[in-house]
């Protein structure tokens, strides 16, 4: 038998291999004076390199790539046309798709759309509900703000997907809100399985994201600012949006990059609040790669979201140079 | 002289947390005059200036301008303007729209408002500045961004919260004259706060020298720096000697175990009294025909003249003169009697 038991001597050889090796990179340090910086920073590049770089070549392999591993476009004219390996079949069978009924397929394409959309109506509410809150808590005249600042804190300790079925007990046929109406004596409502009950979800997952980069950008604004635009014959109707709201912008800016990337993105919440009646992107790129199987496809619609995202960064990049305002979170 | 009290302070008092930041304050300002709030640090000046500008009401008492009283008129509906004392020049506006603010406000047609914020552009000598940033302009050309911003608004009263503060004495001293000039050429009244008491000295009409919340004297520069009404005041404004001394008799004062004549009278025979003398009144003469005799124990270099520290066995003077005297030799002191100034004593230590 084979024994895979590592002897004693075997321990102590590796940690004084593993002290030797601290013991010359102390030296090689203290020699290399102008070098520390880089070398320190080597294990980060090396971590990028591994989780970060390499994955994103090998999306991009995959997604100009077949099956067989030969370079394609396929798998983007797939996105356009969902029914175009079904026609190419077709055609090679000898049959006419356009008789068959199998014209452009637009699953992908409408996900996408519907994703976008989503995301756009999240990051609106919450910019609509997020910027009172982040006013109200920055206010100093108002006492609470710091626990507010907490209560706003501790449900992200939670994970996310435990707080979204923490929703669907909520929202069930049978869950605490029905049992209430029906206990009320209203009539039982359907609540899930919808587009509101995907938004309700989504909304409330991301909306500390839009509180606290423009809570941080109204916490640091000077109070003389208001007073100078007070002194200046501004009432403080006119002082918010001449001084306070253009000098909270940046935090809008990071606010809404922190909602808007995440939920265009956001799978899971759809598929239990809206029970896959309501499909987003991020829920058919996890379908194609696990389901489907199909990494080719999976990976070129990654790579277009991914390109999506990267557009609206530089978009805003553009409003807010310094991306302030995302520090806190 | 009634109708030409602009603004009246009466029995204004403000707490903040218990504790007592003005005591019964009572004040009037004059129409085009320049006036001075001085006093240390917390001393309640600058809480004076905000309950005129609006920032701060006050708990008891009356702020009554042009006849009116203003306790509860907001800041935008005062025709004061502020120059604060970091400016709080707005970070997202470039000079022009700073200065602009207050006419766009008012919705003064553009053309209008283009040709004041020029003529400011010009009064601060920054015409040609308009489109830099406010971050890009050193803290003078800052500073004077601010007073051209209030200035635009044509108010009555402007009002300056320690303004040249951050300011290079450099700087500061052209800043002074400048503000004193602008002041007396257009005419408008100002409301200055400064714990600089020759800032104070230079540019003001009337000084108002406040400690502990409350007046200790208000009066020109003149008056209050050769009649001080208490050691506090006289210890604020320029360097002085202040002994504790005894009025024998009206024009006749012991202090440092001597006795002076001097000019003050009314305090009463043998009354406790504070006795000032400003370090420049004081002549060094030889040794057999001074008032009192002293030994020098330091002599400090100060440019303009050197200050020596004299002892005259009871008293330490301090003396100011363009000649030295080596450390160590004695020398006799002279006093004039117009130079002695008597003063009813503090009340608190």
């Amino acid at each position: 038998m084979l024994d895979l038991k590592m002897p004693v001597w075997g321990t102590w050889l590796m940690a004084l291999g593993f002290i030797a090796f601290i013991a010359l990179l102390v030296l090689y340090i203290r020699r290399h004076k102008g070098m520390s910086r880089s070398l320190f920073a080597s294990p980060y590049t090396l971590w990028m390199i591994i989780f970060t770089v390499l994955p994103i070549i090998l999306i991009a392999y995959y997604a100009f790539t077949d099956a067989n591993g030969k370079f394609t476009f396929d798998n983007f004219v797939t996105f356009w046309d969902s029914n175009h390996t079904m026609n190419k079949q077709l055609i090679e069978m000898g049959f006419d798709p356009a008789e068959m009924g199998g014209g452009r397929g637009t699953v992908n394409l409408d996900t996408l759309v519907y994703s976008l959309w989503m995301a756009f109506l999240c990051t609106l509410i919450c910019l609509l509900l997020g910027y009172p809150a982040a006013a109200i808590m920055a206010d100093r005249q108002f006492k609470l703000g710091a626990t507010l600042v907490v209560l706003f804190i501790i449900p992200m300790w939670m994970n996310f997907i435990l707080r979204t079925i923490a929703w669907m007990t909520l929202l069930e046929d049978n869950g605490l809100i029905n049992k209430l109406l029906i206990w009320l004596g209203f009539e039982r409502v359907q609540l899930m399985y919808n587009s509101n009950a995907v938004q309700l979800g989504m909304v409330y997952n991301f909306l500390p994201f839009m509180v606290f980069p423009i809570y941080n950008a109204l916490a640091k604004q000077d109070v003389k600012l208001f007073e100078a635009s007070m002194d200046l014959g501004a009432n403080r109707w006119l002082t918010f949006w001449k001084v306070t709201f253009p000098l909270s912008l940046p935090g809008v800016v990071s606010g809404i990059t922190m909602v808007f990337m995440p939920a265009v993105t956001t799978f899971f919440i759809p598929r239990m609040l809206g029970g896959g009646n309501t499909e987003m992107f991020g829920d058919l790129i996890e379908r194609t790669f696990l389901t489907a199987n199909n990494w080719n496809l999976g990976s070129a619609l990654s790579l277009i979201m991914m390109v999506l995202i990267l557009l609206s960064l530089g978009l805003l990049r553009k409003v807010d140079p310094d991306g302030e305002g995302g520090s806190m979170l | 002289m009634e109708e030409q009290r602009l603004i009246t302070l009466e029995n204004i008092s403000k707490e903040f947390d218990g504790n007592t930041v003005l005591d019964n304050i009572n004040l009037y300002i004059r129409k085009n005059e320049f006036l001075t709030l001085l006093g240390p640090s917390g001393c309640g000046k600058t809480t004076t200036l905000r309950i005129i500008g609006g920032f701060e009401t006050a708990d008891t008492g009356k702020v009554i301008f042009d006849g009116k009283e203003i306790n509860d008129v907001p800041p935008y509906k005062r025709r004061v303007n502020t120059v604060f004392q970091k400016y709080a020049l707005f970070p997202h506006l470039n000079v022009r729209d700073n200065i602009a603010f207050g006419l766009k406000i008012k919705k003064m047609p553009k053309q209008e408002i283009n040709k004041r914020v020029d003529k400011m552009l010009d009064l601060v000598n920054l015409s040609g500045y308009g489109k830099r940033s406010v971050d890009s302009l050193s803290g003078g050309q800052q500073q004077r961004i601010a007073i051209a911003r209030a200035l635009v608004n044509e108010p009555e009263v402007l009002l300056l919260d320690e303004p040249l503060g951050a300011l290079d004495l450099k700087l500061r001293k052209e800043m002074q004259l400048e503000l004193k000039s602008m002041q007396q050429r257009l005419g408008i009244t100002f409301i200055y706060v400064t714990h600089d008491q020759e800032e104070a000295l230079t540019m003001s009409d009337t000084i108002v020298v406040m400690h502990g919340g409350h007046i200790q004297q208000i009066g020109t520069p003149k008056t209050i720096y050769d009649e001080p009404k208490n050691a506090f005041v006289a210890n604020f404004i320029g360097e002085s000697n202040i002994f504790k001394g005894t009025m024998v008799r009206d024009e006749l004062v012991e202090f440092c175990g001597q006795q002076f004549v001097c000019v003050d009278s009314g305090f009463g025979e043998n009354a406790p009294v504070d006795v000032v003398v400003r370090p420049e009144d004081v002549m060094l003469v030889g040794e057999d025909i001074g008032q009192v005799t002293g030994v020098i124990r330091s002599v400090l270099f100060k440019g303009v003249h050197y200050e020596m520290m004299i002892d005259t066995g009871n008293c330490v003077w301090k003396v100011h003169s363009t000649t030295m005297q080596p450390e160590g030799s004695r020398v006799g002191l002279n006093v004039v009697p117009f130079n002695i100034h008597i003063m009813h004593p503090m009340k608190e230590a």
